[in-house]
């Protein structure tokens, strides 16, 4: 009988357990990826400030809302703009960010094709 | 053809970078708030400051008329300055002034209006500055200029007399 409590409780508290894991890792992860926008170069995660503690609360809000995290940084990018995301999206103020590696990457390579396989095969 | 293309490569190269950081320069290094943007006012649903009741934001910002929500707090200094201008700007009787009372103390906050006079037409509270998140004010002080549910111009930080001329241009 007593095993048998064991085993009802266990049963009954892990998945509730699992979901709440779950929730709070989504919610660390968004919190790491907004800028705390008063505070210098700490994420709303690792400031304590006032500020970021209002914007933990309001993602709890969102996430319990049942907002996906990309609704959410969308969400607070119409309030505080572009700035408040550490992850910047594609657009026209960030494709040469984005584009820079690729491109370089490519004539890198372009160049070290040319100048070991090319010669290679010549001689 | 190798001699060739190994220094134009690198002429592009340079050309881009020189590029992508001559552009850098131009940037300012210091965040500043977008204070011009004109936006729709948020939604909220909020609690009355002294009679403690429920409040819908809909019930406090009319049409044609002109507003300056002044988020403020008990506990912050710049707020008692910035007071004396809410004060004067509140007997000019041009616009409305709403208060938004930010995770203050009641108690203390009510000794502060006692103290230093009360401007506020109304004032709502925001006890976890949620309501503050949704206006996109980054804390306290902070005015928004507000007409026709659209926020007009945004102050952070405390007003001072050369921005309370500003808003007497801006409402005339």
């Amino acid at each position: 009988m007593k095993y048998l409590k064991f085993f009802l409780i266990v049963i009954i508290l892990f998945p509730l357990n699992s979901i709440n894991a779950e929730e709070n890792d989504k919610r660390n992860k968004i919190t790491k990826n907004l800028r705390c926008l008063i505070c210098q170069g700490q994420s709303v995660y690792d400031s304590d400030s006032e500020f970021a503690n209002s914007l933990k609360i309001v993602v709890d809000k969102k996430l319990q809302e049942g907002l996906s995290e990309d609704q959410i940084y969308e969400y607070f990018k119409t309030k505080y703009g572009e700035w408040i995301l550490y992850d910047p999206g594609l657009n026209k103020n960030t494709y040469i960010l984005w584009l820079l590696p690729i491109l370089i990457f490519l004539i890198g390579g372009a160049i070290i094709y040319k100048s070991f396989i090319v010669k290679k095969k010549i001689n | 053809m190798k001699n060739k293309i190994l220094p134009f490569a690198v002429i592009i190269i340079f050309g881009i970078i020189f590029f992508i950081f001559y552009k850098g320069l131009e940037d300012s290094k210091i965040y500043t708030p977008d204070v011009n943007t004109k936006k729709e006012i948020p939604v909220f649903n909020t609690k009355e400051f002294f009679s403690g009741e429920n409040l819908k934001s809909s019930s406090i910002f009319e049409l044609d008329k002109v507003y300056l929500l002044n988020i403020w707090s008990s506990w912050c200094v710049p707020c008692r300055q910035e007071h004396p201008l809410l004060m004067n700007l509140n007997l000019e009787n041009k616009l409305n002034i709403i208060g938004m009372n930010y995770k203050d103390n009641l108690q203390n906050a009510e000794n502060f209006l006692k103290e230093l006079g009360n401007p506020y037409k109304e004032i709502f509270i925001d006890l976890d500055g949620t309501i503050a998140i949704e206006w996109g004010a980054y804390g306290v002080p902070e005015s928004f200029l507000i007409y026709n549910n659209e926020i007009i111009k945004k102050y952070v930080g405390p007003l001072n007399q050369e921005l309370i001329d500003e808003i007497n241009l801006l409402i005339k």
